[in-house]
């Protein structure tokens, strides 16, 4: 019996090795042509401008493109930190405390996730445009209407849109991982509530803090939509590539800035996932 | 007392958080509704502004959902094998792969639109229709399917299944059919979810991707906010959040029920 069970499975080996590689035979072929292609093609592409492969360095030697990028890079940073600290305040509150209403809550602070980046500008522009909302009360308090949807401003509350509701998500799920014990021991030896939110809280969320930090951080780098519908001469990287695209019809550039973009978005990612560990990505 | 108040500015803070997120969408769908946004509600309730823009983006509307369903096709077809054959692999290889097909979720979509344009932009009757916009979402929700599946396969042992149905006679075809699939039901359902609510507002691939005659519902949404009325252009975003908040309730208590196991 066991001899010929086994002689059986060895038979069959060799169809169902090949039957595994079929399998991956579409996502390979899909891959290969629709992204892999592409991405090498895109590559060359951007050694093709008249500069050649110095192209490449035009994004850190070119005053403009340099004062692009730092303007993206801050703005960026900026909202990260801000969309942290504002996810960190709300999410421990809301997974250490029960009270009537606490779904609710959770869902209102949760179902922007899937709003595309066009439909956060136009959310910025409702809160902050020429007809919005900020403006109006300001108009009634102050005589004076307080317009910035179409500034950096605007794309900074965009981009707080954009995060929080991902970042509240990862830090409301850590938190919910906490040992309680270290923090009850360290209140007991006599630590401040502050202390302890110092030095036991806020060290075991750091890996939540560096991949939720990261995902924010690439997406607001890389975010186009939301720039596009605030104004078109926010001057962030995204906003230059498809300028220089479309209006400048200088397709070498723009290739070469986006593959700078996308190296610095993918190295983040790269960064923060060796840190902590788990699976990091940006979406939208 | 002072616990007290930490709890009190503490919710008060985060009802502030929640009222930013909401707050904009409230009044979007209400400026869908008014007559005259300017004046507010006072001025009358009315869906003349989405009959509007059914007729005037009714096509983005189709559009939208012919590519997020044929995007959610390719994805199974490719996504659902290959995350077996990745999955029984194991391996470097394995790891390789995976990797690779992970990279757009790193990579800014507008940098794959240009990579796209430039590898296939020269094929017209490709470009012109909305296969080419097929494509890019493909890429773009692959590694959300693939890594949905793959999750429920690292919770199964999918192996000893496989071999089991084997010994009993089973083709490859036949057990991938009728064991494998069936018991990565929950992953496919996910994914899927995924796969379409990302495929409907996907905006920076498609933007690059669009032409004049293949408008997707995000397209046609910028194309409102920059050149319609704030009634319109609310009116279309209400449209917008009607087809996507079931999505993501569905895909809510899906969560829900997956943590509950």
């Amino acid at each position: 019996m066991v001899p010929r069970r086994k002689g059986q499975g060895h038979h069959r080996l060799m169809p169902h090795r090949t039957f595994v590689w079929l399998c991956l035979l579409p996502l390979a072929a899909v891959t290969a042509a629709f992204f892999l292609l592409p991405m090498a093609r895109l590559v060359v592409t951007g050694a093709e401008g008249p500069r050649g492969l110095a192209g490449y360095l035009a994004i850190l030697v070119e005053p403009r493109y340099r004062a692009t990028l730092n303007n993206t890079v801050l703005l960026a940073a900026a909202s990260t930190l801000v969309t942290l600290i504002v996810a960190t305040i709300a999410g421990m509150f809301l997974q250490r405390h029960r009270f009537p209403g606490r779904a609710v809550l959770i869902a209102m602070l949760t179902f922007p996730l899937a709003f595309p980046g066009v439909v956060v500008g136009f959310m910025i522009i409702l809160l902050a445009g020429r007809q919005g909302l900020i403006g109006d009360v300001s108009n009634r308090l102050f005589g004076e209407k307080f317009v910035f949807a179409y500034s950096i401003y605007g794309l900074f509350l965009g981009y707080l849109y954009f995060s929080i509701p991902r970042v509240i998500l990862t830090i409301m799920a850590a938190v919910q991982k906490l040992d309680k014990g270290l923090e009850e021991a360290a209140r007991s030896l006599g630590a401040s509530p502050w202390a302890v939110q110092r030095d036991v809280v806020l060290p075991a969320l750091a890996p939540a803090f560096v991949a939720s930090g990261a995902i924010a951080f690439a997406t607001a780098m890389g975010a186009f939509g939301t720039a596009f519908t605030l104004a078109t001469n926010i001057d962030v990287l995204p906003m230059l590539i498809y300028t220089e695209f479309t209006l400048a019809a200088n397709f070498a550039t723009s290739a070469a800035l986006s593959v700078g973009l996308g190296i610095i978005t993918w190295f983040i990612l790269a960064l923060a996932r060796s840190f902590s560990g788990s699976a990091v990505a940006a979406a939208g | 007392m002072r616990d007290r108040l930490i709890f009190t500015g503490q919710l008060v803070f985060t009802l502030l958080v929640a009222a930013f997120l909401v707050v904009p969408a409230a009044l979007s769908i209400m400026a869908g509704v008014t007559v005259n946004y300017f004046r507010g509600i006072q001025s009358g309730v009315t869906l003349q502004w989405v009959a509007q823009v059914w007729e005037l983006y009714a096509d983005t509307i189709l559009l939208s959902f012919l590519i997020a369903f044929a995007t959610l096709g390719v994805t199974l077809a490719a996504g659902v094998p290959a995350a077996f054959a990745l999955h029984v692999q194991g391996g470097r290889l394995s790891r390789v792969v995976e990797e690779i097909i992970t990279l757009p979720l790193a990579i800014p979509g507008l940098a794959i639109a240009l990579a796209l344009l430039s590898t296939y932009g020269g094929f017209s009757d490709f470009r012109r229709s909305w296969l080419f916009i097929l494509v890019g979402h493909v890429v773009f929700t692959m590694p959300f399917m693939v890594r949905s599946v793959m999750a429920v396969f690292s919770t199964l042992d999918i192996r000893t299944l496989d071999e089991g149905a084997a010994s009993l006679g089973a083709s490859p075809w036949r057990r991938f059919r009728d064991v494998i699939v069936p018991n990565a039901v929950p992953g496919i359902l996910a994914g899927s979810l995924m796969v379409v609510t990302l495929s409907l507002g996907e905006f920076n691939l498609t933007w690059m991707l669009h032409t004049p005659l293949t408008k997707t519902l995000p397209i046609g949404l910028a194309d409102s906010y920059a050149s319609m009325r704030l009634e319109v252009a609310s009116a279309y975003t209400l449209i917008f959040f009607v087809m996507i908040i079931p999505l993501l309730v569905a895909m809510q208590i899906f969560a829900d029920k997956e943590r509950a196991r």
